[in-house]
């Protein structure tokens, strides 16, 4: 852990060239404990890229990482299983940690899929796959979760579950977390700190210093500024994942 | 009792089916199958090295497709040609200079069959020792390095990511690969080696829904395989390695057929 602060990572004016191409360029940021930190900006601006620099994935960066912790959780923004290995969801769960049953039930409940606990991973839809990878991520407990799109095909009810979820855990575990995400809605309501990069940081601060920066609006457009006003309509009850209805 | 060569051609094949069952399982998962056929088809080369240089032969094969794995991995970060070149390219060109070499060594007498197939005599007490003490370092270095291979096998930046060290997993793994090549060669032969490994995990992988199953079943399959291809062997006076493989594909077939219960089950 970094002595003078509780910095997790950080990132100081870091680069990835590859094929002569600058994929990013100056970047710098730090996730700190119990902070939530966005990346957003538009396909091909480098988010995943910086995610993975911070993860320590290339060797020939420009600038530098300064990594604090080595426990880390990370769902990354695509993976294929091969069907020659026979998973099921417990399977995937204990892949990189040896968690014990109740960890894992408890992580799946989190996550509203424990019912698929003993399915086979080639079964389960987009979403559930994506809810099952999210629970192996926080099932460690990780100090810094890097998360890549975790509710990318998740439904819109469940999408706003989940991150709220991520921002219960970051309160709860005390983790840093670098969150990649498309939905500027939720993005905005659930940030402390939000990047916003094209290739280098276009603009960065609160949620609401970046909504109101003029390449912000340039890059997202005007409708984007108003993505502050948060979704928020109440139900009485809510549609647990196995199709059942829970009163709240 | 180990003086009867059937005995010890049993002994040999059980140990075998032991290691080929869970590294068979890796080479399935990680589509490795063409890549085993190369270490193997550089083993007649070590083969031809340890009877020029009256060299044991499990070392000298072991050696020989050691360095061919690493020439395969300096050709793959140098050379723009796809990996099912380059490795048609060492296991067609291995082979060749193993038995041009073989042409030249005149004043030994070479079995190319038993080299190629297998060799239910061919097997002393002194392979079955290399059987067992290698196949145990090889089990035991697999289960250090589970965790990492396993889980970048199923996906390599997951596994990266959360500090496993995936890299260093594939490379012992490669060399794990090489060891079971070099202690099976006597009884399975050069050409028949993959499908000792792939043939009873295949068979396995149509039963199982989980790896842990797979790995048990890939091993009862390896040692079906042994107990019915040596004693159809010995009956039918056959090739030990082809009888082996025969028979493995036989379990293979039967397996299909719950594959077909499974997915008329589903519909």
């Amino acid at each position: 852990m970094s002595i003078e602060n509780n910095v997790l990572v950080k990132l100081n004016n870091v680069g990835l060239k590859q094929n002569q191409k600058w994929l990013v360029q100056g970047v710098s940021l730090q996730v700190e404990k119990g902070k939530i930190v966005t990346l957003i900006g538009p396909n091909g601006s480098g988010k995943s890229t910086t995610a993975k620099i911070a993860l320590g994935f290339y060797k020939n960066i420009e600038g530098n990482v300064e990594k604090y912790t080595s426990n880390i959780g990370y769902v990354p923004q695509k993976i294929s299983i091969d069907w020659t290995l026979p998973l099921r969801v417990n399977d995937l769960m204990l892949l990189t940690e040896n968690l014990s049953d109740e960890v894992i039930n408890e992580s799946l409940t989190l996550t509203g899929v424990k019912h698929l606990k003993d399915k086979s991973l080639a079964n389960l839809s987009g979403g559930e796959f994506q809810r099952v990878l999210l629970a192996r991520a926080i099932s460690k407990k990780p100090d810094l979760l890097v998360l890549d799109e975790p509710v990318q095909g998740v439904d819109f009810t469940g999408e706003i579950e989940l991150y709220e979820l991520i921002k219960e855990l970051s309160l709860k575990l005390n983790c840093g977390i670098l969150l990649i995400s498309h939905d500027l809605h939720t993005v905005m309501s659930a940030t402390d700190h939000v990047v916003c990069l094209n290739g280098h940081v276009c603009c960065c601060g609160s949620p609401s210093e970046v909504a109101k920066n003029s390449e912000y609006k340039a890059l997202f457009g005007e409708q984007a500024s108003q993505t502050l006003a948060i979704y928020e309509h109440k139900h009485d009850h809510v549609h647990t994942t196995d199709g059942e209805i829970k009163k709240k | 009792m180990l003086d009867d060569f059937f005995i010890r051609a049993l002994v040999a094949g059980i140990g075998i089916a032991f290691v080929a069952g869970p590294l068979g399982c890796f080479v399935v998962w990680r589509r490795l199958s063409y890549f085993g056929d190369t270490l193997a088809h550089s083993a007649l080369l070590g083969v031809t090295i340890a009877y020029s240089l009256e060299f044991n032969i499990a070392v000298s094969i072991f050696l020989i497709s050691s360095v061919i794995a690493l020439i395969l991995i300096q050709l793959q970060r140098k050379t723009n040609l796809p990996s099912d070149a380059l490795l048609g390219l060492l296991a067609h060109s291995s082979l060749a200079v193993g038995l041009v070499v073989i042409g030249f060594l005149t004043f030994i007498r070479f079995d190319i069959m038993g080299l190629l197939f297998g060799d239910i005599l061919a097997v002393n007490k002194k392979d079955l020792f290399i059987i067992w003490f290698g196949g145990a370092l090889i089990l035991i270095t697999l289960k250090i390095i589970w965790k990492p291979l396993f889980a970048s096998t199923v996906n390599y930046e997951l596994a990266e990511a959360e500090g496993l060290n995936p890299d260093r997993a594939k490379a012992v793994f490669t060399v794990l690969l090489a060891a079971i090549i070099a202690i099976s060669i006597k009884l399975v032969g050069v050409l028949l080696i993959t499908g000792m490994l792939i043939i009873p995990t295949a068979m396995a992988r149509n039963l199982s829904d989980n790896p842990q199953k797979m790995v048990i079943f890939s091993i009862i399959g390896g040692l079906l395989s042994v107990f019915i291809g040596l004693f159809s062997s010995l009956e039918f006076n056959t090739p030990s390695g082809p009888s082996i493989i025969a028979a493995a594909l036989v379990l293979f077939i039967f397996s299909l057929l719950k594959v077909k219960q499974t997915i008329q089950l589903k519909n």
